[in-house]
């Protein structure tokens, strides 16, 4: 019931769906920062929604169990093998013991999410098994994985899928590979909005915006044409959230990723919408993004539909097993 | 009351539009209405935070869409619903007011720890010794707590030590450092990087993320610093730790 961390790679940390609860205590959710992911990995190796599994960030990782489990990845253009055989995201496999399980460097995107049958099994701190990488505490001793880690995974009572290989059928594929090159991330306008002349947000929804390499779960720096605001007065500190474009007062928007303050100063011109909030942890240093409108209803629709879906989804994946 | 949302799972409730000219009405006006939204248990609210001039509302818009029954209507639902609950509240602002904690914070002010307090007493004309005496004799209200885990912002500096914050933040700053940032004092309560005017650190743990709540002080409370030795210092850290 072990997953050997053989090599750790660039960064990878145990992540769940976030902590909850926790903003008025200046704690951020955290979790996968494409939570949609998580669940939709979890879900095809039978696993609950919300089961912790691994955060890959650029690839390099390795690693085996000491058992047979079954393992589903969603996320970037990854090359994940098992020994040799390639493992398409959205797929699942079902890994014999000691097989090793390889991600090499993304094509596209930077993060991937791995669920393992049964799931991670590390200690719920705050009421959650993420990683607060920042604040170094919960998931794996509160750090990134190191070569050499030993990590526990839950029983799992085992599945009727054959004893090896890969399935023919996954998810859909929009689902499980958002990354995509020069992505249009939708928005909602932002609180400070009219904060804004016209001409800057003509600019942020026409423009490009290339991401710039001082990026972290935190959020994406943005390079670009620079957004000016009407005027120049402190704001008061109000609460911020993963989407969040905030403009600091050189001009150069910053999106909020999921590991985000829970608060901040600068003025928030847009909200990339929960349903691109996947597409947005796909950003890496030289990306191009662009930036386009939609009203709040249209975001909450877009959310409807999609959860609509996914229990569809869930529905044929139980008739799948049964 | 001005409700605006922040995203599509979020909103923000601006109770006021300024702060400083009324710190201890305004933070009694909006912890008050964290708790009457908080005990409105309104469906698909998920969490609330007070900061300042406004408590933030984060919900799960597929609960709410269902609640409100039209979807495309969610959103007005909502603030209906956080408006109403807020409202309630008015003219309870003693509640409030009883329930505020006074919480004495030890500080030690060793020259070790106050990086910074020269900057500050010179930007004062003051002795650094009177910065020490006018910090740990003020009486302070904890305006919010985020950022970071547990990081306290607490309003009621004295004017004279208002510091603007340093140019180049620090690296590391470590975990119980007390510093001023503009017009506000605060505690760094993980190491963390900041740039924040050092003046003193306390002992006390202020964010634990085995404990619950994981913060030692919470939104307005009302604080006080006790200056305390280097020994004490070290005692307190000693018996913390055992």
């Amino acid at each position: 019931m072990s997953l050997f961390v053989e090599r750790a790679g660039f960064l990878t940390s145990v992540q769940d769906l976030g902590r909850m609860g926790l903003r008025q205590f200046g704690v951020s959710p955290g979790g996968a920062l494409d939570s949609f992911g998580l669940r939709v990995a979890n879900l095809l190796v039978g696993n609950e929604e919300g089961a912790a599994g691994l955060e890959i960030t650029l690839g390099g990782l390795q690693l085996r169990f000491d058992d047979e489990r079954l393992v589903a990845w969603c996320g970037g253009e990854f090359e994940v093998r098992i020994g040799s055989k390639p493992l398409p995201v959205g797929h699942v496999a079902h890994l014999g013991t000691g097989e090793r399980l390889k991600f090499g460097r993304p094509q596209m995107g930077c993060r991937s999410w791995l669920a393992v049958s049964g799931g991670i099994d590390v200690p719920s701190t705050l009421g959650s098994r993420s990683t607060d990488l920042r604040a170094g505490f919960g998931g794996w001793e509160g750090r990134a994985l190191r070569d050499g880690d030993v990590l526990t995974l839950h029983a799992w009572p085992g599945s009727s899928i054959p004893a090896t290989g890969v399935s023919s059928w996954g998810a859909p594929h929009d689902w499980v590979s958002p990354a995509k090159p020069e992505p249009v991330l939708r928005f909602v306008r932002g609180v400070d909005w009219n904060r804004f002349n016209p001409s800057t947000i003509q600019r942020l929804t026409s423009e490009a915006f290339a991401v710039s390499a001082d990026s972290d779960r935190m959020g994406a720096r943005l390079e670009g044409p620079e957004l000016k605001r009407v005027d120049e007065s402190d704001l008061i500190s109000e609460a911020v959230a993963p989407g969040t474009i905030q403009v600091p007062p050189n001009g150069k928007p910053i999106l909020l990723l999921g590991d985000c303050q829970t608060i901040g100063g600068y003025p928030k011109i847009a909200h990339v919408i929960t349903v691109d909030l996947g597409v947005a942890a796909q950003l890496r240093a030289g990306d191009q993004v662009r930036f386009s409108e939609v009203s709040l209803t249209d975001a909450h629709r877009l959310l409807i539909e999609r959860e609509r879906q996914l229990e569809l989804f869930r529905v044929g994946l139980s008739l799948h097993d049964s | 009351m001005e409700i605006i949302p922040l995203g599509d799972s979020a909103l923000i409730v601006r109770m006021r539009e300024r702060f400083d000219d009324a710190p201890e009405q305004t933070l009694d006006t909006v912890l008050r209405a964290f708790q009457q939204i908080k005990n409105a248990l309104i469906p698909g609210v998920i969490e609330l935070a007070p900061a300042y001039t406004s408590v933030s509302v984060f919900f799960d818009p597929i609960i709410v869409a269902k609640a409100a029954e039209k979807p495309d209507k969610a959103f007005d639902w909502l603030a209906m619903r956080i408006r109403g609950a807020a409202a309630a509240g008015v003219d309870r602002g003693k509640t409030v007011r009883s329930r505020s904690r006074t919480v004495e914070i030890p500080v030690c002010y060793d020259s070790e720890f106050a990086l910074d307090i020269d900057d500050v007493a010179r930007r004062a004309e003051l002795s650094p010794g009177k910065v020490i005496r006018l910090h740990s004799a003020a009486k302070y209200r904890v305006a919010c707590i985020g950022f970071v885990p547990g990081f306290t912002f607490l309003a009621g500096l004295p004017k004279e030590l208002a510091t603007p914050r340093r140019k180049v933040p620090r690296k590391q700053i470590p975990p119980g450092s007390v510093g001023i940032g503009g017009d506000q004092t605060g505690i760094y309560p993980l190491r963390s990087p900041g740039g924040w005017n050092l003046i003193g650190r306390t002992p006390l743990r202020l964010f634990d993320p085995h404990k619950s709540p994981p913060t030692f002080l919470r939104a307005g409370d009302r604080v006080r610093f006790r200056e305390i030795s280097r020994d004490e210092f070290e005692d307190f850290t000693h018996r913390q730790e055992s």
